[in-house]
């Protein structure tokens, strides 16, 4: 149960944006251009590495949910997922993606973990400066997003086909689309 | 050094910022309304809460700035200070202490806090409303101190800049760049003499 009286029936970061739609947008226009905007990672990289975070922080709707949409992105491939957060060093990405993933790590931890040779070896692999800021960025978002869920004590639900489903989705339409759904209808409810 | 070419004499997050204005945009936008637009905790205490976060993870940049706008909207260094060393024994609220406990928990692991911190800050007066911006400025701020740190952001030790930042923060808020122009090159870093 919330510590705190969220809209019910809204899992994970949903309730949260629900109870307080103004803090929403941001969050949802920050994962947009991070995860969905101009970029010369793809999409399914992006969400691989919001999944591979999400892991590391144990939080359980945002890898779940962040991994069916890299799937999604990946042509369903749900197994590489599955790779890249036991043991990506083993997965099949790109030696680029995996010194992103590096980086990402020590992101999660500290920031002041990453290291110039970390840097080195990715720009070494074809890592430009953009990639490199934004695979910050979004590893550092992530560790907000993964506290922002956890520490409202919000209700991760365990069944994997409503990840898949909406996985789905939020690849197809995008979340500050898919968003404007929930954050509608509650302020609707809220007001009537 | 900056682990990547980011804007020179920008320090801190207004080196990243200025270096990817499409993400800046939501983040300025997110601390905007977290820490100054009108709420039911004051906004020296929600600095105080970013503040102590960002002493927690150690980021210089953060926890002077955030540190130097709590002491402006509150007239007072020395509480922001006893903050960061033991909020505890500080001159602050008993709810306030209460919504720190949870800040410090999710500073750590959002999953270390329970229905009993809950309960004690609502017991001290706190709404839903105000453990709900405490977790998120707590989860927020260990975003932006990742992404400062992160990046190998300039962090000047430089107590005047920050009191001019904390200055702009208090007064204005986190829409504009409180750092319009580059700064000077720093005297603190070595100039090497060939």
């Amino acid at each position: 149960m919330p510590h705190i009286a969220l809209p019910p029936d809204l899992p994970g970061i949903r309730g949260a944006m629900a109870f307080r739609p103004e803090t929403a947008r941001p969050l949802n226009a920050l994962v947009e251009v991070l995860l969905t905007g101009p970029s010369t990672l793809s999409r399914g990289e992006r969400e691989l590495i919001a999944t591979y975070v999400s892991s590391r922080n144990c939080t359980h709707y945002c890898h779940s949910i962040h991994g069916a949409i890299a799937a999604a992105h990946l042509g369903g491939n749900e197994a590489l997922v599955m790779q890249v957060k036991s043991d990506f060093t083993q997965a099949a990405i790109s030696p680029k993606l995996k010194a992103l993933l590096s980086i990402a790590g020590k992101v999660q931890q500290d920031g002041k973990l990453v290291t110039a040779e970390d840097v080195r070896a990715a720009r070494v692999l074809g890592a430009t400066d953009l990639e490199i800021h934004d695979t910050v960025l979004i590893a550092a978002a992530f560790c907000m997003y993964n506290r922002y869920v956890d520490g409202l004590g919000t209700d991760q639900p365990e069944d994997e086909a409503l990840y898949r489903e909406r996985g789905r989705r939020v690849a197809r339409d995008g979340y500050v689309t898919v968003s404007e759904e929930y954050l509608a209808s509650h302020t609707e409810a809220a007001h009537a | 050094m900056p682990h990547i070419e980011l804007p020179e004499g920008f320090p801190g997050i207004s080196a990243g910022f200025t270096y990817r204005p499409e993400t800046a945009r939501p983040m300025r936008e997110l601390a905007h309304i977290l820490l100054h637009e009108p709420n039911s905790l004051t906004p020296g205490e929600r600095e105080l809460i970013a503040t102590y976060v960002s002493s927690r993870n150690n980021c210089h940049f953060c926890q002077s700035s955030h540190g130097a706008a709590a002491a402006c909207h509150l007239g007072d260094e020395a509480v922001v200070k006893q903050v960061k060393t033991d909020f505890q024994s500080a001159p602050i609220s008993e709810k306030l202490k209460s919504l720190l406990v949870i800040a410090g928990k999710v500073q750590q692991d959002g999953k270390l806090v329970t229905r009993a911190d809950a309960d004690a800050a609502r017991k001290a007066g706190a709404t839903d409303l105000e453990i709900h911006d405490t977790v998120l400025i707590a989860a927020a701020f260990c975003m932006f101190n990742r992404y400062v740190d992160g990046l190998g952001t300039w962090q000047p030790d430089n107590p005047e800049m920050y009191a001019q930042m904390g200055r702009h923060l208090a007064d204005e808020g986190y829409k504009q760049p409180s750092i319009k122009q580059p700064l000077e090159k720093p005297l603190e870093e070595p100039v090497s003499i060939p």
